[in-house]
Formats: C-alpha cells, structure tokens, sequence
C-alpha cells in the first residue's frame, strides 16, 4: 500500500467516529487499499422503514454508500481534499437477510483533474452476493491534484 | 405496515412520523400544503457529514422517504396496500446542506399499479433553490387476495 493509504488506515477509524451522522447510524471502518475502502454498517431497530416486514431505509444505505466511495475518492486523490457529492445511484438487487451486518465495499475507477467516479457494492456476508449496487462522482473544489494517486 | 396506519395517519393535516423507525431518528414530522405531502426534518448535530453540513445520506434518506409515503398517500382510500419498495435511487447534489431546517416533497411521474416513477426534491428555505433532488423507482408488491 501506498504512504498515503497506510496514514488513511490509522486515521479512518477514528475520523468515522467523529463525523456525527456516521457516528449515530454506527458505520465502522473496516479496511482499505490505495483506491478503495471497507466500512459496515451493523444492524440496529432505528434502520428500518417498515418494522413489520423488516425493510431497512434506503437512507441508512446510502450513507454507508455515500461516506465508503467518498473515502476511496479521497483515497484515490492522495490528499485530504475538500469534496463534494455530485450524484449518487444504488441499484437494490435484493432485501438485506434479517438482521444482518450490512458491508460496504467502494473504489474509485477514474480521477480526473475535478472529478472521481466512483462505484461500489453493500453486501450481507457474500461479496458474490450483493444487495446493492452504487455508482456516483464526487467534484473537488481544487483543480489541482497534489501528488500520491495512481 | 404500519401501512394501513400510515395511509390513515397521512390523511390528517400534520403529525409526526414515528410509525417509521428510521423517520423517528431523523426526527421527521409532515405537514399538507395544498395536495402536496412535504416532509419535514428539523436541523439536528446528528445529521452532519462534513463541519457545517448536513451529511449526504441523511438528505438522500429525507427524499426517499418523501417519495415512499407520497406513493403510499396516493393509493385508493380503503383497499389493500401493497408493501412499498425502491428499486433504483439516483440522488443528485445541487447545493450544501446547511445547519438549519430541510424540507422535502415528491411527484409522482407515473403512478402504475407495479411500478411508480417519483422525483423528489428537498430544499432549505427557498423552494425554488432545491439542495438535492431524487429520481426514484418504487415496485409495488400487492397482498395476495
């Protein structure tokens, strides 16, 4: 891994725990490479829409989503730069098992001078498994890139 | 649900959304403007992403929502409900979440009896400068008679 990534490793944990809404849904930060990311997102009553049936809101989902591809955005940047969601669209393939630990695995697959397309799957245990797919950009406010990415 | 309650409790004026575990957390409440459903989420610490701004998802979550029980407000008045569920979600981001009050509301594009099309919008303040919008997918799944 990259310098760049092993300082991401030390700092995503703790970084996760301070940001307020990824600290109430309970997001955990898992693991990284030089361009992509592993958080999850354990189960808890309050991420349900529809108790009776067990349906998770799409909210929770597309937190955990949006917050682990734009880790591996910035990740893949190789810099601490401040960006921005552009857009953002899951795919949901199947209903979470009940209960579950839901894992977000996110990369980065393209960086251009402004802009990371990003893409990336949740899972709930098999990663040949998924229950959604996403894909998105994020915009950076610098133009310039600063050294680090691949 | 929750549905049959749901559908009754969005007949009223206002009121809040506690029926729905995660509108609880977000603190939503709702409120009629005319024919239009628009949902309210108060601003709160936890719901910021960045320092001074409201975290993606949680926006992305308050439009699903408004789209969700919009499709739900405009099922026929005492048939069955169908369990509602969204297929595809493509959020888009137009400005900063600011610390203050969100509001949110959907159309449907096409109310089928299988498939609903729904766009949604969420604003601050100005309704004619929306903070992100939401063009939502939503399969119907009827009880078997």
């Amino acid at each position: 891994m990259s310098e760049f990534a092993d300082q991401v490793s030390q700092f995503m944990g703790p970084f996760l725990g301070r940001v307020p809404h990824n600290k109430q849904l309970g997001l955990r930060f898992m693991a990284n490479g030089n361009n992509w990311v592993e958080l999850q997102l354990p189960y808890a009553p309050h991420l349900l829409v529809d108790p009776d049936h067990g349906i998770w809101a799409s909210g929770p989902i597309i937190t955990l989503m949006d917050t682990c591809v734009g880790m591996a955005s910035m990740l893949t940047r190789g810099a601490f730069e401040p960006h921005a969601t552009l857009d953002l669209r899951t795919d949901y393939v199947r209903s979470p098992k009940a209960e579950a630990t839901v894992t977000a695995r996110g990369e980065c697959y393209r960086m251009t001078r402004q802009i990371a397309f990003v893409r990336g799957l949740a899972h709930d245990g098999d990663l040949a498994d998924p229950i959604a797919h996403v894909t998105g950009t994020f915009m950076f406010a610098a133009s310039k890139l600063t050294g680090g990415w691949q | 649900m929750t549905s049959p309650a749901l559908a009754t409790l969005l007949r009223l004026p206002s009121g809040r959304l506690d029926l729905l575990p995660y509108a609880a957390l977000l603190d939503l409440s709702f409120e009629r403007v005319g024919e239009e459903l628009q949902l309210v989420m108060p601003f709160a610490e936890t719901l910021i992403g960045s320092p001074g701004r409201l975290h993606g998802g949680s926006i992305g979550g308050l439009l699903e929502l408004a789209g969700l029980l919009t499709v739900i407000a405009a099922q026929p008045e005492g048939e069955a409900l169908p369990r509602v569920r969204p297929v595809t979600v493509t959020v888009d981001f137009m400005r900063e979440g600011a610390c203050v009050e969100t509001r949110a509301a959907a159309s449907i594009t096409k109310l089928g009896r299988r498939v609903v099309n729904v766009h949604a919008q969420a604003w601050q303040g100005s309704r004619d400068k929306p903070i992100a919008a939401a063009h939502i997918n939503f399969v119907l799944d009827w009880p078997e008679r």
